[in-house]
């Protein structure tokens, strides 16, 4: 009965505080937590069954067509599966259904985390890369000042002259661009089956390392820097509604600072959907042995 | 844009006709530059049609293999082929010829002919498909992402496939065909087989060979194959008689989807298409039938589709489509092609489940019983696959893969691998890891294969991007 009573004050104390409109600070630190599994007893807050919310941006909840009476149900959801784009969705009156906007915010959001977020160092510490930050001090700063984003201060210049083996034939480097997501998520499966494939066919790979608030040319003032033969950067693609979890691959050989766009060699779409991590691993890895054979990368390469 | 071509040879040799036809396939990498290769056959020529020749019998089930081979010959001449310039080909035996005897006999004659690639293959199921993919029904399937059914009608049966976007799905063969009945000028009846006297006589038809018979009579028979077909594909329920004319060893048809659009192949389908021949033109019951087609139900009940090709389907079929391409991102060994019916052990997705999670004993007895089943030193390990791996799992799945196999197989033979899913190359290199290189290695992707199929694998194309293969269900010698 004691816990008949205890339970009914939580009860109380949290619809008090939701009267008030925001939970008081408990003078032990966090908030005290409505029970997570209800008593028997006790009045179940939280959702569940019919109720329980699903992840509108999953792939099986955009997999549900919103069109009704659809004229073939199978062949919409056949259409469905072949295309991320949102067709199938219906309307209502000629507007879009409140489940297809909120979905499209959903995305919008995971974009903008995408963009806004920090790696996780720690993930990149576990994959044996050591972190050095571009002249950007912060995501705002790196949005809006692209030449911040190709350049290093010389402190961070020392410091990867002083970790890095000099004179690689091949520097990789793993960059958040504008995904931080498609980092966390690709880099882990795919640095392995890259740095392994290079080890087989006897190409040597310097120290790769993980580079903060960084555009795609910073490679280049790092591979002047070391002096490295060929450079591949690892970065997040600008994260659309589709997928925000596209990375790509820039190789340049002999790269310079301010050398023209067309000498990159780029490999796209590496995610899930696209081509999954480990497979582009393996292929980048050929790839990097090509441009060391023709000494030529971008479209020097495809002459 | 890089593109390469090469020429395919089709020959099919079936109940009543031989033919020969030259297909030029072109490969493309139809992927954007700033993308991962992705090469796919993007063109696929007709060349040369060779006229529609009576298969040669030395008597009335045994092919005559040197006729047979002497119209090859001729066929490769007339068209200025040579051999060697084939890159892939099939030999198709159908419908009453495919015996094993004939098989063995065919393929004997014409070794040689039909380049790095001969196909012997049978078996009215898979028939049904290479002529519904000749005819162009699996096509149109494919792009009106429609239910569509193919009925390849030839002299002694109709091969039905039924596809589904693209996809063939359930097959079938009856014994209705336009020689089912055949007759001399003066309508004596020279020839009945077993399915049209089982069919005339449920109708109270009477029709006997060396008896004079009439129109009507035909025309009823007819009448009655085309009501068959209605209920084949569900237009009108099943009669008892259905099931007795399905033709031996093929499955029963039953349509999983509702059926849209229908397409006529085979030698019938010329005669159903278009109205107005002389009935006795070929001294047999094939206008008749073509008339009461197309005066009957199917027509009325479902869309009907022009076919591309009709009596010459299967041959197309055969040439064209029985050759397919790897995925672009693979790995190999040079040096190793072309190799020939290599037997396939296919992983189901649990078994799979379990060589990703290491159990390499599970699979060394698998690849033990297997090995020991087909009496092959070869061997091919299929498996679907997972839709974007981690790395973990990669490697532990070599690791499996490569421990469980590498003492079953003999000293310098390739470990070959067979996946569905894009991650072949990766998975190659894990391989050659475990290996320690000490054994080659193909690693292929994009590969559907089953239980009991065979495959081949011929050599590199598009500058060693892909490889050709040809995925069989039979093979013989």
């Amino acid at each position: 009965m004691l816990e008949q009573s205890l339970i009914e004050q939580i009860v109380s104390q949290v619809v008090a505080e939701l009267g008030r409109g925001a939970p008081a600070p408990s003078p032990k630190g966090p908030a005290p937590a409505i029970p997570a599994a209800p008593a028997p007893s006790a009045p179940s807050m939280a959702p569940a069954g019919d109720f329980a919310l699903a992840d509108i941006t999953s792939p099986e909840q955009k997999a549900i067509p919103l069109l009704e009476h659809p004229a073939d149900y199978d062949a919409l959801i056949r259409m469905k599966s072949r295309t991320p784009a949102r067709i199938g969705v219906g309307r209502a009156g000629p507007r879009l259904n409140t489940k297809t906007l909120l979905t499209l915010r959903a995305d919008h959001a995971a974009a903008r985390d995408a963009v806004f977020l920090d790696v996780d160092e720690k993930r990149m510490e576990a994959l044996g890369l050591f972190t050095v930050s571009t002249k950007c001090a912060d995501k705002n700063e790196f949005v809006t000042r692209p030449d911040l984003g190709r350049d290093f201060s010389e402190e961070a210049l020392e410091l990867i002259r002083s970790r890095c083996q000099k004179s690689p034939q091949v520097q990789i480097i793993v960059c958040d661009g504008l995904s931080s997501t498609a980092v966390s998520t690709n880099a882990p499966d795919l640095l392995p089956v890259l740095l392994e494939g290079l080890k087989a066919k006897g190409i040597q790979t310097g120290t790769p390392f993980f580079v903060k608030n960084a555009r795609v040319a910073a490679q280049d003032r790092i591979a002047e820097t070391l002096g490295a033969t060929v450079v591949c950067s690892l970065i997040g693609e600008r994260p659309g509604l589709a997928t925000a979890e596209s990375m790509s691959a820039y190789i340049s050989f002999e790269a310079k600072v301010g050398m023209p766009e067309a000498r990159r060699t780029v490999v796209s779409n590496i995610h899930k959907e696209g081509i999954p991590a480990v497979e582009a691993g393996a292929y980048i890895a050929d790839l990097i042995e090509t441009v060391l054979k023709a000494r030529a990368s971008g479209v020097d390469l495809k002459k | 844009m890089n593109s390469d071509q090469f020429l395919s040879v089709g020959i099919d040799i079936g109940t009543s006709t031989t033919q020969v036809i030259f297909s030029r396939l072109t490969m493309e990498d139809t992927a954007g530059y700033f993308s991962v290769p992705r090469v796919s056959i993007v063109q696929k020529e007709v060349v040369y049609k060779s006229p529609v020749h009576q298969t040669p019998l030395a008597n009335e089930y045994l092919i005559d293999g040197d006729a047979v081979r002497e119209i090859v010959a001729a066929e490769f001449r007339q068209a200025g082929v040579t051999p060697a310039d084939t890159g892939t080909g099939a030999v198709i035996i159908t419908g009453e010829s495919a015996r094993k005897e004939n098989a063995a006999l065919v393929l004997e004659k014409l070794s040689g002919f039909a380049g790095d690639f001969v196909v012997s293959t049978a078996g009215p199921d898979l028939e049904s498909v290479i002529a519904g993919k000749g005819s162009g029904a699996q096509q149109y399937s494919e792009e009106n992402a429609a239910v569509t059914v193919n009925l390849d009608i030839g002299g002694g049966t109709t091969n039905v496939i039924l596809f589904d976007c693209g996809e063939a799905r359930d097959r079938g063969c009856v014994d209705i065909g336009g020689r089912q009945v055949r007759l001399d000028a003066d309508m004596t009846v020279t020839y009945v087989s077993p399915s049209a006297a089982r069919i005339a006589r449920f109708h109270h038809l009477s029709l006997e060979t060396g008896r004079r018979t009439d129109l009507s009579v035909l025309k009823s028979l007819c009448d009655a194959m085309a009501q068959l077909l209605e209920e084949l594909l569900g237009v009108s329920e099943p009669s008892p008689l259905l099931e007795e004319i399905r033709t031996a060893g093929s499955t029963p048809f039953s349509p999983s989807r509702p059926i849209r659009a229908v397409c006529f192949s085979g030698g019938v389908a010329d005669c159903i298409y278009q109205s107005g021949k002389d009935p006795l033109q070929y001294g047999d019951i094939g206008v008749l039938l073509g008339d009461s087609i197309r005066r009957g139900r199917l027509f009325s009940a479902f869309r009907v589709i022009p076919a591309r090709e009709t009596i010459r389907a299967t041959v197309v079929g055969a040439g064209t489509y029985t050759t397919s391409i790897s995925g672009s991102t693979i790995a190999y060994d040079p040096g190793l092609f072309p190799l020939k019916n290599l037997p396939v052990l296919k992983l189901s997705q649990e078994e799979q489940q379990r060589c990703f999670a290491g159990d390499r004993e599970f699979l060394e007895q698998k690849a033990r019983w297997f090995l020991s089943q087909c009496d092959s030193d070869h061997m091919v390990l299929a498996l679907d696959g997972k839709k974007s791996p981690s790395y973990g799992e990669l490697l532990s799945l070599a690791k499996t893969v490569a421990a469980a196999l590498d003492p079953l197989l003999p000293a310098g033979l390739p470990l070959i691998l067979a996946v569905h899913s894009d991650m072949a190359k990766a998975l190659g290199q894990c391989l050659r890891q475990s290996l320690l290189s000490r054994r080659p290695v193909i690693s292929i992707d994009s590969i559907r294969v089953e239980q009991n199929d065979f495959l081949d694998l011929g050599k590199p194309l598009m500058n060693g991007l892909v490889i050709p293969v040809v995925v069989k269900t039979l093979i013989f010698g």
